[in-house]
């Protein structure tokens, strides 16, 4: 009751020490054999599993797969859903006073010369805005003026009308510790071998490209870096694009349309609801890694067929993401690689984050599992986090790619990728995979996972309540309370660690919440001083709600059980 | 009462139907009851009655709330093996289509070094005609100094979007500076081009909202459009007379709606030179139009920024229109700025909301799937910085000089060749055009025909050579380009 263990429905743990998962029902080594990727136990498991706990074959969870979502307390949801009350009153008081021009009101207002015109939005649309958001508005869009590497320097800024305006003071807050960027790997640099490499063709390309890939705009660094891609991911061949959103947006309705099905899971990210949207697909969406909705669904659809006339479906896809970046989890990839075989779906796996993440070996979701590339058939991610640079690619078949050549919107009619950024991504790719005579790379991958069990593990002594995966770099620390979003964005700002900070729009309305995002670049010493400081603040604003102590025991043994044996 | 609606959702309106009848007929005798008995007895139901019919009532009440629910989607004649069979049996479409033998894909042409004047396509050395890089800033030392010196402040790459520490003060000031640049209020710069008109128009136009826009729109405002789902009109490509027709027609409808009238937005979509046909758009009457029928104007300037108008601000410096009787302005930095991403600039008023539009819109509706945003400037990564400076330098650039301006005779630097007489199929038409191109390539004319997904287009532009002139070609270069291309159709149309 108190615990909600995200589980998938073949996974309970069958052996005594409860860590390795055996497949019940899943016919054993059908893609479970480590083949290629051979587990490195001493390097990637940390400390506290024991080499016994490490993959059987035939399992199709080779690992032990901890995820949590302790439930809302519910005198803590009581008083947030409290707060938003108060908030809303508050905001319909001050928009009486407003219109009686009792307030001032800042908002931007409409010419003269328009005024007949129909109102561009309607007023209610901004309640929101102007009374809940405005009030913690300095939380986000703070300007930095440096690498977003492990610090940065902020520009400090103040506002003296309540958030509506802000001023730079012209100071520079400096070194401040960054645990806001997607730096996953640590690849933001301004100097070292990717840097130079960049600089390189910057001299030699100039930034732009001035047209498309179809047109005039492929150059020889474009096919260098799909070349690079598709060998990293393990597939046939690799396709890039300018901007991480559009490649979802715009190459999943070069894939899917009208007459098909797409199962899409609740928490995807705005680029793929909105691929999806375009494609003129149908969408059902199912419960945030629930394998049991997603199986119902897919069941459901092809007995029925499509609504009304009952064809059946032409094609189904499920988009999912490798790791969801407000809940820190990682997507059941095992279970729906079945599912999908099973009912012959089609599996669309968006890797943003967990790319060059996750694996030992950095290769993302698929490799973190044993799993083969090639049973994913549309294979997508970014270069915006792990790598440092900006974009996105889609890897599978030949087939696949040459067709998106020819059919992706972004192919025929956006322009190509900056020469520079391209060389960026070549150069921190063939670090990770260790092409450059170095195991720079490989070191920084077990960084990040070091760092990322460490911290995850030091805050949940702490008494916060943690989501997610235990090895998922992206760490939301639950706040719940909406005045506290902005006092945790700002009480930690002045002890200089910048911190991310997301509220209702982005998060259910009483799960308000802070990210972390663990960077192989943080040093020991920056991770201590953050948990000092957030142990701090965490007093100080009571955030400690968990109701689950932990032991903090560094040999403790992997097991779930720990938690539930714990009492209220 | 309320939990057991929860559990038996079909029963419901049967439930509520059986209360206000039971309640009706509660009142019916007591009212009744202060009138004369007589009354009483033409409805014919006694105190006794009344009780009796009550309790028969609840009794059905009763019945209705703990009888079987049916559902819609009934599956339960299939047995669990009808079930497995159906899934075995089916089988879905390939992921995509097989690509047949005869129809190879195209592959595309892979230049070698910067993509420049000077262009070398499949290892051949061309002038080029092809590339948007109207004002020869892609090889310019000071932006490519400027991007450097940034690279080496910044990185490259900055790691997340603008809300989560992606906000870099060389973003603020490359919006201060395109403000001014196109004396508007406000700029926000997008890390795509593509996706700055796209994700714009979805912000401020909705479900319900009705949309004017020129046939030969863009496959970009088209997918804007599309996002938007409102009510899209098109009229005939810069026909103005076409325009008020439409705009009538929609004035005589409200005038029977006005109350729908009064929430309905409208806009006016369109570009200021015509990607597809090389056209300006004839903006004051557009203006005039936008007063006399109160639609707002919304203008996509990709082509004509830092192209039309003497200091490059684009089509309304060039027709002199005032720039604030346009609602919202947006332009990619890809063509004359020869860097990546674009901006929307206008009125704080207006820009204001794509940067709220994420909380704006979520506030009233937390539906998952309804995703109407500013999206690409809320959920997407943001621009490369070094890409930001190289935009700074190049707009400084064109501000300090003003002879950079194209040369050419037709005011559009980008123009369409097409076939006077098609011969037959858009196919055979294609592949002509494609010999011409190739025939020019072979003898130093870097040419690219226009492409397009043929099935997407909602209205496909007849097939073209897109030919392209830009300051860095020489007289001699233009000439010499032209009297290529009239060889190469002699020789291949004959």
């Amino acid at each position: 009751m108190v615990l909600n263990m995200t589980e998938g429905p073949v996974k309970k743990p069958v052996n005594g020490n409860g860590c390795c998962r055996t497949s019940n029902g899943v016919k054993p080594g059908m893609n479970g054999c480590v083949k290629n990727h051979l587990y490195q136990q001493h390097s990637y498991c940390s400390s506290d599993e024991k080499s016994s706990h490490i993959c059987h074959n035939g399992g199709i969870y080779k690992r032990p797969f901890k995820e949590s979502f302790e439930e809302t307390p519910m005198l803590v949801a009581v008083l947030t859903y409290m707060g938003y009350g108060i908030l809303t009153l508050f905001g319909y008081l001050r928009d009486f006073l407003r219109q009686w021009k009792i307030e001032k009101c800042h908002n931007a207002t409409e010419r003269e010369e328009q005024k007949e015109f129909v109102p561009l939005y309607q007023d209610f649309e901004n309640f929101y805005t102007r009374n809940l958001y405005m009030r913690i508005r300095d939380s986000w869009n703070r300007p930095i003026c440096s690498v977003p590497g492990a610090k940065f320097d902020i520009l400090e800024r103040v506002s003296y009308d309540y958030n509506w305006t802000f001023k730079y003071t012209g100071r520079i807050v400096n070194d401040v510790i960054n645990m806001g960027s997607y730096n996953y790997l640590g690849f933001a640099e301004n100097s070292g071998v990717c840097a130079d490499a960049a600089a390189e063709i910057t001299l030699k390309y100039g930034v732009g490209v001035c047209s498309t890939r179809r047109e005039i705009g492929n150059l020889d660094k474009h096919e260098e870096l799909e070349k690079l891609a598709a060998k990293f991911l393990g597939v046939d061949a690799a396709m890039a694009f300018g901007m991480g959103f559009a490649t979802n947006s715009m190459n999943i309705p070069a894939l899917v349309g009208k007459g098909c099905l797409i199962l899409s899971d609740e928490l995807n990210h705005a680029s793929l609801v909105l691929g999806a949207r375009l494609s003129g697909a149908t969408i059902r969406v199912f419960k945030h890694n629930n394998m049991q909705s997603l199986e119902k669904l897919l069941k459901d659809a092809i007995v029925h067929g499509q609504p009304r006339t009952h064809r059946p479906w032409k094609k189904i896809l499920i988009l999912v993401e490798g790791i969801y970046s407000m809940e820190g989890s990682i997507v059941h990839l095992p279970d729906i690689v079945s599912l999908k075989k099973k009912y012959k779906a089609y599996l669309y796996l968006d890797e943003a984050h967990s790319i060059g993440a996750l694996g030992p070996t950095g290769r993302g979701v698929v490799e973190y599992f044993g799993l083969d590339p090639r049973d994913v058939d549309i294979m997508m991610g970014t270069f915006t986090k792990s790598f440092g640079a900006a974009g996105g690619y889609i890897g599978g078949t030949k087939e696949l790619v040459d067709y998106l050549r020819t059919h992706s919107h972004s192919a025929v009619y956006a322009t190509s990728m900056s020469p520079p950024v391209v060389e960026q991504i070549i150069a921190s790719m063939k670090c990770i995979m260790g092409e450059d005579g170095t195991t720079l790379g490989q070191e920084r991958v077990q960084q990040l996972a070091e760092n990322t069990r460490y911290f995850r593990r030091k805050l949940q002594e702490m008494g916060f309540i943690i989501y997610g995966n235990d090895d998922s770099p992206v760490v939301p620390m639950m706040l719940y309370m909406p005045a506290k979003i902005g006092a945790f964005g700002r009480e930690m700002l002045k002890r200089n660690i910048g911190v991310v900070v997301v509220g209702f729009p982005a998060t259910p309305i009483i799960e308000s919440r802070a990210r972390f995002c663990v960077s192989a670049a943080h040093t020991k010493e920056m991770l201590d001083t953050a948990l000092n400081v957030i142990n701090e603040v965490g007093d100080l604003l009571q955030l400690k709600y968990s109701r689950h102590r932990l032991v903090p025991l560094l040999d403790r043994p992997f097991d779930e059980t720990t938690y539930e044996e714990n009492e209220d | 009462m309320v939990q057991i609606f929860r559990f038996m959702p079909n029963t419901r309106t049967n439930v509520f139907c059986a209360c206000a009848t039971s309640d009706a007929m509660t009142l019916a005798p007591a009212d009744a009851g202060q009138q004369q008995d007589g009354v009483r007895a033409t409805v014919g139901v006694s105190g006794d009655g009344a009780s009796l019919l009550r309790g028969i009532l609840i009794l059905w009440i009763i019945r209705l709330l703990f009888s079987k629910t049916y559902k819609l989607q009934d599956s339960s004649d299939l047995t669990e093996k009808e079930i497995e069979e159906i899934i075995e049996e089916w089988q879905p479409e390939p992921l995509v289509p097989r690509m047949s033998k005869e129809k190879p894909a195209p592959s595309y042409n892979i230049v070698s070094g910067p993509p420049c004047h000077k262009i070398t396509v499949n290892g051949k050395q061309c002038i080029n005609f092809a590339s948007f890089n109207f004002l020869g800033l892609l090889d310019n030392d000071r932006v490519k100094n400027q991007a450097l010196q940034s690279l080496r402040k910044y990185g490259v790459g900055t790691c997340g979007p603008r809300g989560f520490y992606g906000t870099f003060d060389v973003h603020l000031e490359l919006e201060d500076r395109l403000a001014k640049f196109m004396r508007t209020e406000e700029a926000i710069i997008y890390s795509y081009g593509f996706a700055t008109i796209a994700s714009a128009i979805p912000a401020y136009s909705k479900r319900g909202d009705i949309v004017f826009v020129d046939e030969a729109a863009c496959f970009s405002i088209q997918k804007g459009l599309q996002a938007s789902r409102s009510h899209i009109k098109y009229f005939r490509h810069n026909d103005m007379e076409d325009l008020e027709r439409i705009l009538k027609q929609q004035e005589l409808e409200d005038q029977k709606n006005p109350r729908k009238a009064r929430v309905t937005r409208r806009f006016i979509v369109v570009e200021g030179l015509y990607m597809n046909t090389g056209a300006i758009c004839p903006l004051p009457e557009l203006v005039k139009l936008k007063y006399k029928y109160k639609v707002r104007i919304f203008l996509e300037e990709s082509l004509s920024f830092g192209v039309l108008g003497q200091h490059g601000r684009g089509v309304t410096e060039h027709f002199g229109v005032n720039i604030d009787d346009i609602d919202l302005i947006s332009a990619n930095m890809e063509n004359s700025l020869a860097s990546v991403g674009g901006f929307c600039c206008g009125r704080s008023f207006v820009i204001d909301h794509q940067v709220f539009a994420l909380l704006a819109q979520k506030a009233i509706s937390d539906y998952v799937l309804i995703v109407i945003l500013s999206q690409g400037y809320c959920f997407s990564a943001s621009l490369p910085p070094m890409l930001a400076s190289a935009a700074i330098e190049a707009l400084n650039i064109m501000e300090e000089d003003q002879g950079l301006k194209v040369v050419g005779e037709s005011i559009s630097p980008a123009f369409h060749l097409q076939l006077e007489q098609s011969s037959g199929s858009r196919e055979s038409d294609v592949r002509i055009l494609n010999r011409i191109v190739e025939y020019c390539m072979d003898r130093k004319i870097a040419l690219t025909q226009a492409h397009y997904l043929e099935k997407e287009e909602k209205f496909l532009p007849p097939p073209s050579i897109r030919v392209v002139v830009t300051v860095e070609q020489t007289e001699e270069e233009l000439e010499m380009a032209a009297n290529l291309i009239k060889e190469a159709a002699q020789n291949i149309l004959q």
